[in-house]
């Protein structure tokens, strides 16, 4: 049985099998992640009431916080398929943790940016050392230093695994840092921020917020397939399955 | 196993020993750019009792970081890393020897010279004595944390700032609590829960760095 699934594993995950099978996968999850991006920004920016303290500026959380989530999920996606390509040895894996590091800093940017932006309007400046900005911050350089160190080891698959090392290094230490940053904050000057007691949130608001976590999701599967593909490709560019697509070209 | 322990340790710090003035420069370090704060910002006490604990913090980090080179990179260009690694003693020991003479020989100073940094500092006496305990705690997973980076980027031409760009944001939480208790005893307050978190890392640190750097070595030394 067991022997049964591995069979399986190895040939789903070789690079070949894979680019074949991941081509219509990838135009699914774009259409699912427009469709329901779209509906949920509808329903986000048009249908969601207004808010009593904020106004319409709080409309940014429905990028933000997705992005936000997003930020820390792909982390963790990458440390464990780095985990996967160093004990298993699954180049697979591998090449998603690889694809992955850029999408996760873009939305960790994202996340960053969204947030300065409702900032001001709501703080009064564009950037406090509050605790979760300062750690989404830490967690922004975590992806640089993973891109960094893959891209400054020429051995493609001594960077993975050394990388992934890395990644899983730095997962051990995400809850360290976001805890520490928090203690800071609390300990260092109590709360600058002025925050208001949240009240549970409207189901109004919760839907599109919901809805948009899922479309980022999507998102993010559609564009991890493509870039995987792109990096089997490129991987395997000396391998007879790549020079075979060429010729067919 | 113990025996390996002490043999390489005593290995280590013989080396060192015999290139003494090596051993001086990460220490001349802290000390420089301690004092480049008060002349690049102010002299006057209050201020720069104020920003003392974090001067010195972030002075001590990046002079462990300058310093972690020392910790593979000879052994990695003459071949004895390799041969180490052939040997039947598990990894991990041999590396935490490596990380303890790490410690002993640039850590260690730099938890002695401390006090007087906190005098050119004008910090209190009771959080000169905090500051000991705070670096004394710190130091030891700075070098663990470190040796992690190192093992990694060892043979990377060049990788200086690399190393600093992967081990920085991993060092935040020791600067934040180290500091921070630092700051809080010279507001005269209890510090037992900055000290407590400082230790707990350091189990932490002791029990699960030498395991990943024993990994990043086999992985740098695969290729």
């Amino acid at each position: 049985m067991i022997k049964a699934i591995w069979n399986w594993i190895q040939r789903f995950s070789s690079p070949k099998y894979f680019y074949s099978m991941s081509a219509p996968l990838v135009t699914w999850f774009s259409i699912a992640a427009l469709l329901t991006g779209l509906y949920g920004l509808y329903l986000g920016l048009f249908v969601a009431p207004t808010d009593y303290q904020q106004g319409e500026s709080y409309r940014i959380i429905f990028i933000h916080v997705p992005a936000a989530w997003m930020s820390l999920f792909i982390y963790m996606v990458m440390a464990i398929s780095s985990g996967i390509g160093i004990i298993w040895q699954i180049r697979l894996a591998d090449m998603v943790a690889a694809a992955s590091a850029p999408i996760g800093a873009s939305f960790t940017f994202l996340a960053l940016v969204t947030g300065a932006l409702w900032g001001k309007p709501m703080w009064g400046a564009y950037w406090v050392w509050d605790a979760r900005l300062t750690s989404e911050l830490i967690l922004l350089f975590l992806y640089f230093g993973y891109m960094a160190l893959q891209s400054a080891i020429e051995d493609q698959r001594s960077a993975d695994k050394a990388s992934g090392l890395l990644a899983i290094v730095g997962v051990v230490n995400i809850p360290i840092i976001h805890y520490s940053v928090e203690w800071w904050n609390t300990l260092h000057q109590g709360a600058t921020v002025a925050k208001f007691d949240k009240p549970s949130m409207h189901i109004d608001m919760l839907i599109p917020l919901l809805l948009m976590a899922v479309a980022f999701k999507l998102f993010y599967a559609a564009v991890v397939l493509v870039r995987t593909r792109n990096e089997a490709l490129y991987r395997d560019r000396n391998r007879r399955w790549v020079r075979e697509l060429i010729e067919r070209l | 196993m113990l025996k390996a322990y002490y043999h390489l340790l005593l290995r280590d710090l013989r080396l060192a020993l015999r290139n003494r003035h090596e051993l001086a420069n990460p220490l001349i370090f802290f000390v420089l750019v301690v004092t480049l704060f008060p002349l690049a910002v102010t002299p006057t006490p209050d201020a720069l009792r104020a920003m003392a604990p974090g001067v010195i913090w972030v002075s001590a980090l990046l002079a462990v970081l300058l310093s972690l080179d020392r910790l593979f990179k000879q052994d990695y260009d003459d071949g004895s890393l390799d041969q180490l690694m052939l040997s039947p003693n598990p990894l991990m020991i041999l590396v935490l020897a490596k990380v303890s003479a790490h410690w002993l020989l640039t850590g260690l100073p730099l938890v002695i010279i401390a006090p007087l940094l906190g005098l050119f500092m004008s910090l209190p006496t009771e959080a000169v004595s905090v500051l000991i305990y705070s670096l004394l705690l710190g130091t030891p997973v700075l070098s663990l944390v470190g040796a992690i980076g190192v093992s990694l980027t060892v043979a990377v031409n060049r990788g200086g700032v690399l190393l600093s760009l992967i081990i920085l944001p991993l060092y935040i939480p020791i600067l934040i609590f180290g500091a921070n208790a630092v700051d809080v005893a010279s507001d005269g307050l209890p510090v037992t829960g900055q000290l407590l978190f400082l230790g707990a890392v350091l189990a932490l640190a002791l029990s699960l760095a030498p395991l990943a750097t024993s990994v990043a070595l086999r992985i740098t030394a695969a290729r």
